[in-house]
């Protein structure tokens, strides 16, 4: 089998495993106060100060949740309400138009239940906000913006945005800047403190750790409304009993993946390159999309035009390749992709996308087994076209 | 290699137990629902969601060790099922939306697109049986009485049909059931669907005031001439029909009225009495024949709807235009309906009613 959908989930490193495998098999509560419970508090303290390290943050800046998506929730939604408690015209959030649906979805339920006005932020053909986008929005009224939120790297096309350049943008006007970083972190550089941020989402199972785990990293001195109330086991922002095992799983992978960064970013961008160039030489009609220097490494995303993505992904399937249009829902229904429809492109061709996604067992096998097979699958697809009706 | 087939399930129990029997029987089997209707999304506008079924279908595919996809053909559906519908009413007709879906989308841009993926065939859960012959595949009916459903196929001709599978004409509906119980398939015991699938709560002349906003006129008595009521649409009627006429003013030997014609130009509904209803001679144009074209002339017996009872005719056809002769009374035919003719258990083929009259 092939599997190049890494951006999806990417397999568990085996220090990862171990890792939580170590922990799997011992009893305690971290918030309990015996001997069993300081035993799995101090697991999950080591694992924050990891982390931390790995991610240039501060243990304390680290509140973990049940993943990417939560961690976007109390994101968008906490630093919305806590900007809203302490002034009510607070109320713009600017968010870009290529957000992952964890982030969209979350600040429109804000604008349709919570008050927020919700502003859009275009990007460019490869799918990039640029500066003086946010700059204009900021101008409009400098005054009534609750935060901005702007992905590290799309997950989608790969491409990857200026989060340096506009984070001092929102701090020019006193903004709390929120970035979902999840495919950012283990592929690119990602330094919390560098970077500005004032909050960060990072997620356990795209960088070689469980499913179900994430963090979200948020400077110190910020407030956030808790979305989980309860227990108040992190920093009483988010309730739960913290989950040790899959803790200490995350904490090896992210320590482990940034480690190991540089040298699996080279050969991923290698793998990469070469399936983009012989795409590009191999099958006619093809459009390579995402910013082709700023990606991320292991992303390489095509549309094939006259083709439908989801007969393109079954055919593959059939092939033993695992690929993604990386736009279904869970029913499983395809729909155009609301960041190709942000880069610009019509329906159809959104309709005609594909995402191969590399990652730390990929190999240049994998490449030749696409390869041998996708010219014909999309002649195949082609003539499949669009289901007709005889008039 | 053993063929490829596409399953469509629905996730209902006969389309779940057919695609288990065509993995029994070696087949490489990929299992697809189709999406007819378009589903409204929720606030983030990813415009999908979880359907019941759907789910229920996969979980299917997943016991059988399937691969499973849903293909979206609302799009299609919409215009070719739904927008007919609504159009054939509006044009005083009554369609079977059913029997359109199966020509349109099932056998036609479902079977294309299969055939067009590398699909040999596409199988569905519909009672019915097909049979090869020197001429070619022939269409027969299910051996379960009940629950045949060679009538909404008798629109498939023999291209279609030799490109479809039809694994449970051999059996009946309790068979299938227990089947469907000793496989531990989850949907052996989910109840039948009657309803017309984009109507969910059968309200039909609701859907179709909706679409068609409020179109009064005239019920006039057939006898008499007289006018003995109103009505909101015509489309709301079906010739045959008995409830929902409202009359103030009861015959006088108090016997029920019943629909017995409409015209759509003035908007007239005509009530009369049940030997109004009679229909001995039936025209239809869309013919389709299901296998080799019969004579010009000959018997058979026909079919007007779903379960109805299979009447001894005689049939002609002549430039794709039919005519047939009823030589049992047939009570009640609406334009626009499905005439199928039958040799015995076999389908000869069909049409859609355009007259019918009374000698
Ligand atoms: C950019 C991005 N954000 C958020 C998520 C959601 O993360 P999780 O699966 O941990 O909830 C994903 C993964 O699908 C993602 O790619």
């Amino acid at each position: 089998m092939t599997y190049l959908d890494h951006a999806a989930t990417t397999p568990m490193l085996v220090e990862s495993i171990a890792a939580m495998n170590a922990e799997l098999a011992q009893v305690g509560n971290p918030s309990s106060l015996h001997a069993s419970g300081r035993r799995a508090r101090k697991v999950v303290e080591e694992s924050r100060e990891l982390i931390a390290a790995a991610l240039g943050a501060r243990p304390i800046e680290i509140i973990f949740t049940g993943g990417g998506t939560e961690a976007n929730n109390l994101a968008v939604k906490g630093l919305f309400w806590s900007a809203q408690a302490k002034d009510k015209k607070k109320n713009r959030i600017l968010v870009s138009a290529v957000e992952h649906h964890a982030v969209l979805d979350p600040v429109l339920w804000l604008g349709e239940h919570e008050g927020a006005i919700v502003e859009i932020l275009p990007v460019d053909t490869q799918g990039r906000v640029l500066p003086e986008t946010l700059r204009k929005a900021f101008e409009k009224n400098p005054h009534d913006v609750a935060l901005v939120t702007v992905m590290w790297a799309n997950n989608e096309v790969g491409t990857v945005q200026p989060i340096e350049e506009l984070v001092k943008i929102a701090h020019e006007f006193k903004t709390h800047f929120h970035s979902d970083a999840v495919q950012a972190v283990g592929c690119l550089e990602v330094h919390f403190q560098n970077s500005g941020l004032d909050a960060m989402t990072v997620s356990g199972h795209k960088v070689g750790g469980p499913q179900g785990i994430g963090a979200l990293v948020v400077k110190r001195d910020i407030e956030l409304t808790p979305l989980l109330h309860g227990g108040g086991q992190e920093r009483d922002v988010r309730s739960g009993t913290l989950a040790a095992p899959s803790i200490a799983g995350f904490a090896a992978a992210v320590s482990t993946a940034v480690v190991q960064r540089t040298s699996r970013a080279n050969r991923m961008t290698s793998l990469r390159n070469d399936l983009i160039k012989r795409v590009q030489e191999q099958v006619p009609d093809v459009v390579f999309n995402g910013d082709p220097e700023n990606r991320l490494p292991g992303n390489a995303h095509f549309s094939f035009k006259g083709c439908e993505g989801d007969a393109l992904l079954m055919l593959l399937d059939a092939q033993g390749i695992e690929c993604s249009t990386g736009s279904a829902c869970s029913a499983g229904i395809p729909q155009p992709s609301h960041v190709l429809l942000a880069m610009g492109r019509d329906e159809v061709t959104a309709r005609a996308s594909l995402r191969f996604s590399f990652g730390s067992t990929s190999t240049p096998d994998d490449v030749d087994a696409v390869m041998q097979v996708l010219p014909a699958i999309v002649e195949r697809a082609k003539r499949a076209g669009k289901p007709a009706v005889k008039k | 290699m053993s063929k490829r087939v596409v399953a469509a399930m629905s996730g209902g129990v006969d389309s779940s137990v057919a695609a288990a029997r065509l993995v029994d029987q070696g087949y490489d089997v990929v299992g697809i629902h189709l999406a007819l209707a378009k589903v409204k999304g929720h606030a983030g506008g990813k415009g999908c969601c979880t359907l019941d079924d759907a789910r229920d279908a996969r979980r299917v595919a997943d016991r059988l060790g399937i691969p499973f996809y849903i293909w979206d053909v609302s799009e299609e559906f919409q215009r070719e099922v739904i927008e007919n519908f609504i159009a054939e009413y509006a044009e005083g007709r009554t369609p079977n939306p059913c029997v359109r879906c199966n020509e349109k989308i099932k056998f036609q841009a479902v079977l294309e697109r299969s055939l067009a993926l590398g699909f040999d065939a596409v199988a569905t859960g519909h009672y019915a049986q097909i049979v090869e012959t020197e001429s070619g595949p022939t269409l027969h009916r299910a051996i379960d009485d009940k629950k045949d459903q060679s009538y909404v196929l008798s629109v498939l001709n023999q291209e279609q049909l030799s490109h479809t599978i039809l694994p449970l004409g051999n059996s009946t509906k309790p068979e299938i059931r227990k089947e469907a119980e000793e496989r531990g398939l989850i949907t052996a015991s989910k109840p039948d669907s009657h309803d017309i699938c984009f109507i969910p709560d059968g309200d039909t002349a609701g859907f179709l005031h909706n679409k068609l906003g409020q179109d009064p006129g005239k019920i006039v008595d057939a006898e008499t001439g007289e006018e003995i009521g109103k009505h909101n649409g015509v489309f709301e009627f079906t010739v045959g029909q008995r409830k929902g006429l409202k009359l103030g003013k009861p015959r006088d030997d108090r016997s029920p009225r019943y629909v017995v014609g409409t015209d759509i130009k003035s908007k007239t509904v005509l009530v009369g009495i049940p030997t109004m209803l009679r229909v001995d001679v039936v025209t239809a144009t869309n013919l389709i024949w299901c296998g080799p074209i019969p004579a010009s002339q000959f018997e058979c017996s026909a079919q007007v709807r779903a379960h109805s009872a299979d009447l001894k005719a005689k049939a002609f056809h002549k430039d794709g235009n039919l005519t047939v002769e009823f030589l049992e009374p047939l009570q009640g035919l609406a334009p626009g309906q499905t005439i199928a003719l039958y040799d015995n258990t076999r389908v000869i083929g069909s049409g859609t009613v355009v007259t019918t009259t009374r000698s």
